[in-house]
């Protein structure tokens, strides 16, 4: 290394450190974007709000703790004991359909949280089809138990977002190759002993990453609880908001939301320690384990039962529902809701991985407290509920327009109006703080796969770092990569709550039209542009898998 | 990787290449709550008839209202569109609609329908009334809101979650009608004689009426119209509470100029015209409410459910008192 420092010559070596520097600056840069937002959240501590803290605190508040924290435990075990097992399944056995169900259960991502939840509603409460059918054929009192209940919100949110944890740990099983696997068997552990002491510990940063990525989405849900009118910490502060009127009171609840998981997560990074997850050697062939009889038919009814309840079934009911409406409902602008959706989807997709990979190469570099603070609190945004979030970014946006106007005012005595606000990048930018999370955890996991000597080995060979991220990270990385793109692709087309408040005028999308729809009510109305979603949201999840595939055989 | 870079760039483009919000040329702009479906067609044939153009974006109250304030004297918005008076209120007790004086609005909007500062004004009004199923229920054994709380109704009432702002203004204007002791003491009632947990919307809340999960439900009128027309066999009739004193609890959706509308003239001319006789057909019968123009008749629909006699005390009261309400249907257990 140090021939290499003097063979550059001093100037070349400052240069390099500007480089670092600049890398790293960029990344504070980008967290203070976040950070804003999140400390405008904060700042609702300035102004005690005592009344609403009794109040709730003597009614509903313990409720809503216990609610919330039953919720995050039931969707951790639901999330991993369904995305781990299938993702390992379909990356390490082989049994009938197992190349379908290796892409095909990727797709539940597409459908929002809240359509599943209505349609679950729809189908199976009381009133609906199913239950009408009991209790024609087996009189008045037949019953399927109660469906607007824990279990059931439970049920609807895993199968929304085990995606989540199957796809990233799927990439983590994919490039930790068999070779491992096979020392493990070779050195005499049984296959549950090499799936339990190798694969599963080594794989865990991306299966945490998916389970965090999971449970922090549920913490920020609003739409599927209220659907089943489960009460959550979120329905305290939107009660707050909305009900009591009080945002500043709103806003302290929802700090507290982020202290929690900023906690949960620091916590679980302790308890990782200092373990490391370089991958040794890619074996070339991924040698699958050959499931036989039962357990080859075992397997492919698991796959077939998630895919089907988490995907094929609702995707059933949305068209029949959308089929009722459908004459009355499309009309030509259809085509800019789909524009916009792609456009904005594929925008922020690239912009917010842009931005976490930033992030990821400079936390890797620079394992400071400061470097880590700043990342932790850049992937924060994900946890806070989306009305929250986006009256967070809006409010630092009209705070950078009014001080222009103000410059704007001072020095060339005009006053602009509105710059930021009411643009698209107003927008992108809630996107980002919003989405930075799910960006940034494929890539972590993925560059804590790669040896650091790998860069090192590089640079000795004379590559500047752009060559080194350019030749040596981003191909390793590549899996992570497109999984974040497809992750914050298919999270922006479903977002709503900033998408309403930031668009610009005439800028609505699919997930608006959606919004019309289920906030009077009218369900099946909004089957139609619910189906729509769904099948945008398979482009990028076919893309990828296109893209993964071609990837695999390269190799 | 290039072409990575590439798309980049493309958005880049694309986003900068966008004009910021256009300043005053003459077309109005509106935030909305009310939905596009139900404002669209009354914009364009505003357009049509006086050439004005109208832009707009809609989202729920209570982000729009804090973006309004936010954006302060920058705003874009001239018109602010929302549903329920308690809404209503609390964006003119935020400061951010201005005081508008129009003898037309005035004539044209009953008192108690509009805030008595002139600040907003409603355009069209819904009730929220009792809704029966036809094969289990005698409309001689209902008589009122606070009839519901009686233990002859246990197991057989089904309501929607008190956290809809409608259930908060009906209870608002009960804790004003009969004080908040009874108030309190009637929801308390309410909640002991659910047959099941409250639903998340009123759609709901009638299907399971009707699917015999409960006897008795309250809801807003237009709902029952929306399921009558797509199920007209349904077995389920409305009932006019509270005849006999004060009334039906009715509601409204509203409209009012903001304090830093660039146009406020013109938006002026808007609000008028939608509270004329020619729009308010159409604003009331694009969702089966009742025009709160009192010489414009309802949609036949509507107007065959009968007439009933409305609380007519001042609508702004549902907004002022809102808070207290949430409040005590929380200590009331009312989820």
């Amino acid at each position: 290394m140090q021939t290499v420092s003097l063979k550059a010559g001093p100037s070349e070596a400052r240069l390099s450190v500007v480089h670092t520097y600049g890398w790293r600056i960029a990344a504070f840069c980008l967290a203070a974007v976040v950070a804003a937002p999140l400390l405008l959240v904060f700042s609702g501590w300035l102004q005690p709000e005592n009344q609403v803290w009794q109040h709730l605190a003597e009614t509903v508040l313990g409720d809503l703790v216990i609610n919330t924290l039953v919720l995050l435990i039931g969707v951790a075990i639901g999330v991993l004991l369904i995305g781990v097992s299938l993702a390992w399944l379909t990356t390490l056995c082989e049994f009938p359909g197992r190349r379908f169900f290796d892409w095909a259960l990727m797709l539940p991502l597409a459908v929002p949280a809240y359509v599943l939840a209505f349609v679950f509603l729809g189908v199976l409460d009381f009133s609906g089809p199913v239950q009408t059918w009991m209790r024609e054929l087996f009189g008045n009192s037949a019953r399927l138990g109660n469906v607007r209940s824990t279990a059931g919100v439970i049920t609807v949110m895993v199968l929304v977002l085990y995606p989540y944890v199957y796809m990233l740990t799927r990439s983590a099983f994919l490039t930790q190759g068999s070779g491992t696997l096979e020392a493990a068997r070779i050195l005499g552990l049984g296959p549950w002993g090499a799936f339990f002491r190798v694969a599963l510990p080594m794989a865990r940063p991306a299966i945490v990453a998916g389970t965090s990525l999971a449970l922090m989405e549920t913490l920020a849900d609003f739409g599927t609880v209220a659907v089943f009118n489960y009460d959550t910490f979120t329905t305290a502060i939107y009660k707050a908001w909305f009900g009591l009127f009080n945002l500043q009171a709103a806003s302290q609840l929802a700090s507290l939301l982020l202290i929690f998981v900023a906690i949960a997560l620091v916590a679980e990074n302790r308890l990782r320690g200092r373990a490391q997850y370089h991958e040794t050697t890619r074996s070339s062939t991924m040698q699958r384990h050959q499931l036989r009889g039962v357990r080859a038919w075992l397997a492919t009814g698991a796959a077939s039962l998630v895919f089907g309840f988490a995907f094929v079934l609702p995707l059933i009911q949305l068209l029949l529902w959308a089929a009722e409406v459908f004459a009355e409902d499309i009309d030509g602008r259809y085509l800019d809701l789909l524009f916009h959706t792609l456009l904005l989807g594929s925008s922020a997709g690239l912009v917010t991985v842009t931005c976490a990979l930033i992030i990821g190469f400079v936390r890797r570099r620079h394992a400071d407290l400061a470097t880590s603070a700043a990342v932790r609190v850049a992937t924060l945004g994900y946890a806070l509920p989306g009305s929250v979030l986006a009256v967070g970014v809006m409010l630092s946006l009209t705070g950078i327009d009014g001080f222009l106007n103000l410059l704007g005012e001072l020095f060339f005595d005009t006053s602009p109006g509105p710059i930021l606000g009411g643009t698209v990048i107003a927008l992108l930018m809630a996107y980002m703080v919003r989405f930075l999370a799910v960006a940034y955890g494929p890539i972590e996991s993925g560059l804590k796969r790669i040896r650091p000597s790998l860069s090192e080995a590089a640079r000795s060979l004379g590559a500047n770092s752009s060559e080194v991220i350019r030749r040596v990270y981003l191909p390793l990385l590549r899996p992570g990569l497109l999984t974040a793109l497809l992750l914050v692709i298919v999270d922006v087309m479903k977002e709503m709550p900033a998408t309403l408040l930031l668009r610009p005028f005439g800028w609505d999308t699919v997930a608006v039209r959606i919004y019309e729809m289920t906030s009077e009510g009218e369900w099946e109305r909004a089957a139609l542009p619910s189906v729509t979603l769904i099948l945008v949201g398979l482009l990028p999840v076919l893309l990828l898998v296109k893209r993964s595939g071609r990837h695999q055989t390269e190799k | 990787m290039k072409s990575f870079i590439r798309s980049l760039l493309f958005v880049a483009a694309a986003t900068t290449a966008m004009p910021a919000v256009s300043a005053d040329n003459g077309e109005i702009v509106v935030y909305s709550a009310r939905k596009e479906h139900l404002i669209k067609p009354l914009f364009d044939a505003y357009t049509k008839k006086t050439g004005v153009e109208v832009k707009y974006v809609t989202d729920k109250a209570g982000p729009l209202l804090a973006r309004l304030k936010a954006e302060g004297a920058n705003t874009p918005a001239d018109m602010l569109i929302t549903v329920d008076a308690g809404n209503l209120w609390h964006a003119a007790e935020r400061g951010v609609l201005a005081e508008v004086n129009s003898a037309a609005l005035q004539s044209n909007v009953p008192a108690h329908l509009r805030d008595p500062n002139n600040r907003w004004f409603g355009l069209s009004v819904r009730a929220r009334t009792v809704v029966y199923s036809t094969e289990r229920v005698k409309p001689e054994e209902l008589t009122s809101y606070e009839d519901l709380a009686d233990p002859k109704w246990k197991g057989r009432l089904c309501l929607r979650t008190s956290k809809k702002v409608y259930n908060q203004s009906l209870v608002a204007m009960m804790m004003e009608r009969l004080g908040k002791e009874k108030a309190e003491e009637v929801v308390k009632g309410w909640v002991a004689n659910l047959a099941v947990p409250p639903f998340s919307n009123d759609t709901k809340t009638m299907k399971a009426v009707a699917a015999g999960q409960c006897d008795v439900a309250v809801v807003n009128t237009y709902y029952f119209g929306r399921l009558q027309k797509k199920e007209p066999d349904v077995k389920l009739a409305l009932f006019w509470p509270n005849q006999n004193d004060r009334g039906v609890h009715v509601n409204v959706s509203g409209a009012g100029i903001t304090k830093h509308a660039k146009n406020a003239k013109a938006a002026t001319d808007l609000l008028v015209w939608l509270s004329s006789d020619e729009a308010q057909q159409m604003f009331a019968g694009l969702n089966m409410e009742y025009p709160a123009n009192g010489s414009v008749k309802a949609d036949p629909m509507v107007a065959a459910w009968g007439s009933f006699k409305g609380d007519e005390g001042n609508i702004a009261k549902a907004g002022e008192l809102q808070a207290e309400a949430v409040m005590l249907m929380d200590r009331a257990g009312y989820r």
